[in-house]
């Protein structure tokens, strides 16, 4: 399936800014099942500067700054991207024991745990405790096999936790998320995010799209679609395995990933520093996620 | 003084007799045996014949010079923790030439293998790949700074500068304590405390042939110039990014920033622009090559490291990744701090330098790994707990202090994160004599030892920082829990050629372009605001207290209307609302002597005289750089006085005038020495600007509150004789006029007359003058301060005496107009001079982003 993406994200400061220097985790990742066939970046007022980097985990950042007054900034993002589903399945054959990951990813010095015991450790915003670690244990009895055990956290998070955009913001901490019950994607996949570090096992946050459809019979709305986030958790042999708490669904085919790290805070899709005043105004975002017709020739354009 | 050849003989072997060496570890100047060591003997014998008046006086001597050089630390969390002088030793640690050489050798390989750890995190990280550091050594480390990684791996800036704290041990042995690699302090503190010996005790000095400290600063000079981009050119300009005046170390900032000839900047003086770092200065942006910081990794960025950080400059991370601006040391080297990564270092020597680690650390378990975990949960009560980053705990912890639920509570905290802490082993670091009340003590202390990147290798300062516990028992030896610093003589078999920074026969560098900052210039501006309110209030209520004096014994009417207009004045000049107006006014103008005090004394009231020296102060002390070190003096002295002020508990008005007419005093001495040893440079413009502007806001306030109001002509006579007094003209006006005051001749004298300098014109066109020099007021149309100036100039020429002072039934709203104007005008030359020259005071925001 191939897909056009508009990520539009909106500032209007209601005063004037005199400069400002962003950070935008735009540009979505290439990986086995996906193929980022197209990016563009549109920024008004047209920066001085923008220049492009991979970060720390892969994935691709794009740096500019604005240096003219200003009191309006738009980011548009256009992506086109090829997803293949047929080779996107959970593979459940190779699960094994949940405490048996943790123990080898507890192991010192393994290939293992060289790559991956960064997403066991805490992170600023998904950060273990106890009380974590007891909402996660009804669904990690010993033995059960990871992704089983996962697939039941999913969705007592989706279950047991009600979607209230009222409710938080980034800065909500997690122990709130949970006595609360409620919270949105990014607080249900940091959520899950540092259960499963409070067992020992490994897991980050994924930042992304999903596509929305209409109910049968009705046209889309422009910009009905979300930028959106997700977990994932590390199989050992297996790799690593995406499981949507917000939607209750392993992302297949409808989840496209832009970027990944071990919350949050590692791959913001904007973030900025301004001068000139203190801006009271939250961004508007809209996302426009298109289907587009099949080529024939799969994506090389 | 001894003979230097004779110091070998058996009388010289003894050291002083009232010196006891320490019982236990490690004694630097004598032997177990008692005897003296041979590289010490000398001194000891030097001291010997001082003695203990003369040591005492010595004593006094370094107290003094360090002042009068400004030498100050600043202790946080302590009344008078601003400014506390720096404690310096006058008895200095020897190291003899023969063993530093082993110390010298083994630092430089130090700094070569945390240079190649450094480079490895950073880049392709094998080292954790080759399994030789464990991952969550790094990952978990909150000083690992994942956005200064190198992506892909490419060579990653190393190391420009590296300290180390030095402990020798029981066994004669030096171990490495602590590792400093972000912004490492102390190397100008111990250049100060080598300045001040060298003038303590020149001879002794000179006979003892320590190894100078130049030549090691002039390496660190190069390799800094070496470290520019390309785009730096033949002249590349290095400035000090400093954390602010209130930073612990601030006045090393500005020594180095001197010594160096560097410029001495805030991150908020620089600003990223087109990919380049650029340094706001008041005649514009230049272009800044090197940085060399003394902030903390994550203050140095808010948009890529700390959020909330107001130190940094945002973007300075991608002008690094670009390769744009070189930062000595780079982000993110705190990592190589980490105690953690000591317990490695020996298989990292190995494996990347194919050497034994000749510089043995203190022994050092990681509690990330199991056995080291078990190891220091058995014996923490003999083991000393650090965390690996000193943003998880400030302070190490002794297990020997700890009852058992202390004991308990931090195996507990160790078990939950383990890789966030190591065990080390208790060191009894060695005791040098320290000098006490004239005596010789002994006392534990570490040596700070620094080095520089050279072209192949490090170079190490001859000598270092040493400091010692305040009492014997002193466990923390740092400077925020009261440490003592010594020099530290590394002795040369034979005298040095003498060797300072700068090359002999020639000009020192190439003359540069002026550079001053705007947060320099807008410093001085307010320096000589504050002073001159400061000034102002004391004449005032000078007066006052005259006409107070006056009213009680004569109890005539006609004094006590006068005292009544000029106390209100005086809650006009300072802004001390509501004072002797508005509510409550009456009873303290009939009672006014808890106000009077009040506004001398009260520093946590805006606009008291106390508030205001305090201002000046803080000002001063952030431009003590720019200034004649006489002036620095006079600082101190007031300082003092202020001090003395908040001390006494003062209820004389009598008593008090003494303390104000010393500080007027002291304010005339800058005054003078500004305006006498001041360089005219921009600076020089700027502290008169504020001077300028401020007298006439002062002298338009005063005249608003007492002139503009119709009096019995008796009442007047006296105001004016008061006004005149404390605008400094009644002497001019009494030799010029020889008669009794009258008020239109005055107000010519005080407002329109050019050729006394207390005059608003005279203000005026001063200010006027100053303004002309500065930087873009060439060009027309004319900025706004310039415009101001210049209408305000014209409005007062346009003015005529006799008409100001014409009543209207009781009130002059002539003069009330005019002077309300003025008073506007000068207000918004002000504002406009911030806008134009001291934007820095702009604050970088974060973005909101909270999406769904």
């Amino acid at each position: 399936m191939r897909y056009r993406i508009v990520h539009k994200t909106e500032y209007f400061y209601g005063i004037t800014v005199s400069q400002c220097h962003n950070l935008a985790h735009l540009r979505p990742r290439n990986l086995p099942a996906q193929q980022c066939l197209g990016h563009r970046l549109e920024i008004d007022p047209l920066p001085m500067d923008l220049a492009e980097h991979e970060d720390f985990f892969g994935n691709h950042v794009s740096y500019f700054s604005i240096q003219q007054p200003h009191q309006t900034l738009t980011v548009t993002a256009t992506s086109e991207i090829q997803l293949d589903s047929g080779n996107n399945q959970l593979v459940l054959d190779k699960d094994i024991p949940w405490d048996e990951v943790r123990d080898k990813l507890a192991e010192p010095f393994t290939d293992i745990t060289r790559e991956n015991r960064q997403f066991v450790l805490d992170s600023p915003l998904a950060t273990t405790s106890p009380e974590l670690a007891d909402y996660a244990a009804a669904s990690f009895p010993p033995g059960r096999p990871l992704l089983e055990a996962v697939q039941d956290l999913m969705e007592r998070v989706h279950h047991e936790f009600t979607y209230d955009p009222e409710f938080s913001t980034v800065t909500t901490p997690l122990a709130e998320v949970l006595t609360r019950r409620r919270g949105v994607c990014q607080d249900f996949a940091h959520l899950s995010v540092a259960c499963l570090r409070s067992l020992g096992l490994a897991a980050r946050y994924v930042s992304g799209y999903l596509e929305t459809l209409p109910p049968p019979g009705q046209s889309k709305q422009p910009g009905a679609d979300e930028s959106h986030a997700w977990f994932s958790v590390y199989l050992p042999d297996a790799g690593w395995h995406d499981f949507d708490p917000t939607n209750n669904r392993v992302p297949l085919d409808q989840h496209i990933t832009t970027a990944w790290g071990r919350d949050y805070a590692d791959v913001t899709p904007v973030k900025g520093v301004i001068f000139g005043g203190n801006p009271d105004h939250r961004p508007q975002v809209s996302v426009d996620m298109e289907r587009l017709p099949e080529s024939p020739s799969t994506g090389l354009r | 003084m001894t003979d230097p050849q004779a110091i070998n003989s058996p009388a010289h072997n003894a050291a002083c007799p009232t010196y006891r060496q320490a019982v236990t570890g490690y004694d630097e100047m004598c032997t177990r045996q008692g005897k003296v060591r041979k590289h010490w003997r000398y001194l000891n014998s030097a001291l010997n014949t001082m003695g203990p008046e003369v040591l005492q006086q010595r004593q006094r001597d370094t107290v003094r010079m360090l002042r009068s050089d400004g030498a100050t630390y600043n202790v946080y969390g302590t009344a008078d923790g601003l400014n506390r002088t720096w404690p310096l030793d006058p008895v200095p640690l020897l190291v003899s030439s023969s063993e530093w050489a082993g110390i010298e050798a083994g630092l430089a390989q130090r700094a070569e293998l945390l240079n190649l750890i450094l480079s490895d995190l950073y880049g392709s990280r094998k080292l954790i790949r080759k399994s030789l550091l464990p991952p969550d050594l790094v990952y978990g480390d909150p000083g690992f700074q994942r956005p200064c990684v190198i992506s892909p791996p490419a060579s990653a800036p190393g190391l420009s500068l590296y300290a180390a704290d030095l402990v020798r041990c029981a066994d004669g042995h030096f171990r490495v304590l602590k590792d400093r690699t972000q912004a490492p302090s102390g190397m100008g503190y111990a250049l100060e405390n080598r300045t001040v010996m060298s003038r303590l005790i020149p001879s002794l000095f000179r006979d003892s042939h320590p190894h100078r400290l130049a030549p090691f600063f002039r390496r660190l000079r190069e390799s800094l110039a070496a470290l520019a981009p390309a785009t730096g050119g033949d002249d590349p300009r290095v400035v000090i990014m400093t954390p602010g005046p209130h930073n612990e170390t601030y006045f090393e900032h500005l020594y180095l920033s001197n010594y160096l000839d560097y410029t001495l900047i805030e991150g908020a003086n620089l600003t990223v622009r087109n990919g380049r770092v650029w340094l706001k200065s008041v005649s514009g942006l230049e272009p800044v090559d090197v940085i060399l910081r003394r902030v903390d990794d994550y203050y140095c960025d808010p948009l890529e490291l700390r959020p909330d950080s107001l130190l940094g400059v945002p973007g300075l991370v991608e002008v690094a990744r670009r390769g744009r601006v070189a930062i000595a040391n780079p982000l993110g080297a705190g990592i190589l701090e980490s105690p953690g990564l000591m317990a490695f270092l020996p298989r990292l020597a190995k494996h990347l330098l194919g050497q034994e680690l000749r510089l043995p650390s203190v022994a050092t378990w990681w509690c990330g790994q199991p056995l080291e975990l078990d190891y220091v949960l058995a014996n923490l009560s003999s083991l000393v707990v650090r965390p690996i980053n000193r943003t998880i705990s400030a302070r190490p912890v002794f297990g020997d202090q700890l009852d058992q639920a202390g004991l308990a509570a931090w195996r507990e905290r160790i078990r939950k994160h383990p890789h966030q802490y190591v065990g080390q082993e208790r060191l009894a670091p060695s005791s040098a004599p320290a000098l006490r009340e004239g005596l010789l003590e002994p006392r534990q202390g570490i040596v700070r030892t620094f080095l520089a990147a050279g072209q192949d290798s490090f170079v190490v300062m001859p000598g270092g920082l040493t400091r010692v516990g305040e009492k014997p028992e002193s466990r923390i030896i740092s400077n925020q829990a009261g440490a003592v610093s010594k020099d530290t003589w590394v002795l040369a078999s034979e005298p040095e050629q003498i060797d300072t920074l700068l090359p002999q026969g020639q000009a020192a560098y190439p003359q540069m372009k002026e550079t001053l900052p705007g947060v320099a210039a807008e410093n001085l501006f307010w320096l000589a605001r504050y002073a001159e309110r400061a000034e102002n209030m004391i004449r005032l209520i000078r007066t006052i207290h005259h006409r107070r004096n006056e009213t009680l014994q004569l109890g005539d009417p006609v004094y006590q209307a006068t005292l009544g207009m000029l106390l209100q004045g005086l809650t006009h000049m300072s802004m001390t609302y509501p004072g002797f107006t508005g509510g409550g006014g009456d009873k303290r103008l009939a009672e006014p002597q808890t106000e009077l005090i009040d506004l001398i004394r009260n520093q946590r009231r805006p606009g008291t005289l106390a508030a205001n020296l305090a201002a000046f102060l803080d000002a001063a002390y952030a431009v003590r750089n720019l200034v004649s070190a006489d002036t620095r003096r006079v600082f101190n002295d007031i300082g003092d006085e202020l001090a003395g002020l908040a001390r006494e508990e003062h209820s004389d008005l009598q008593l008090l005038q003494d303390t104000q007419d010393r500080i007027i005093t002291a304010l005339m001495a800058i005054a003078g020495a500004t305006s006498e040893s001041m360089s005219r440079e921009l600076g020089w413009h700027f502290l008169n600007l504020g001077r300028r502007i401020e007298r006439a806001l002062l002298l338009i306030a005063l005249l608003r509150a007492v002139l503009t109001t119709r009096v019995a002509p008796e009442t007047e006579l006296l105001l004016l004789e008061s006004v005149l007094t404390v605008a400094e003209s009644f002497t001019l006006y009494r030799r010029r006029f020889r008669n009794r005051p009258q008020l239109e001749v005055a107000l010519d004298l005080l407002l329109l007359d050019e050729t006394n300098a207390r005059s608003l014109i005279y203000q005026l066109n001063a200010t006027r003058q100053h303004l002309d020099v500065l930087p873009g007021q060439d060009n027309r149309p004319y900025k706004r301060e310039m415009k101001l100036v210049i209408e305000a100039t014209t409005l007062l020429n346009l003015a005529n005496a006799e008409e100001l002072a014409e009543p209207d039934a009781d009130f002059r709203p002539r003069l009330e107009t005019l002077l309300a104007g003025l008073g506007q005008s000068l207000g918004d030359t002000s504002n406009a001079l911030t806008t134009t020259y001291f934007t820095h005071a702009e604050r970088p925001y974060q973005l909101v982003d909270d999406e769904a």
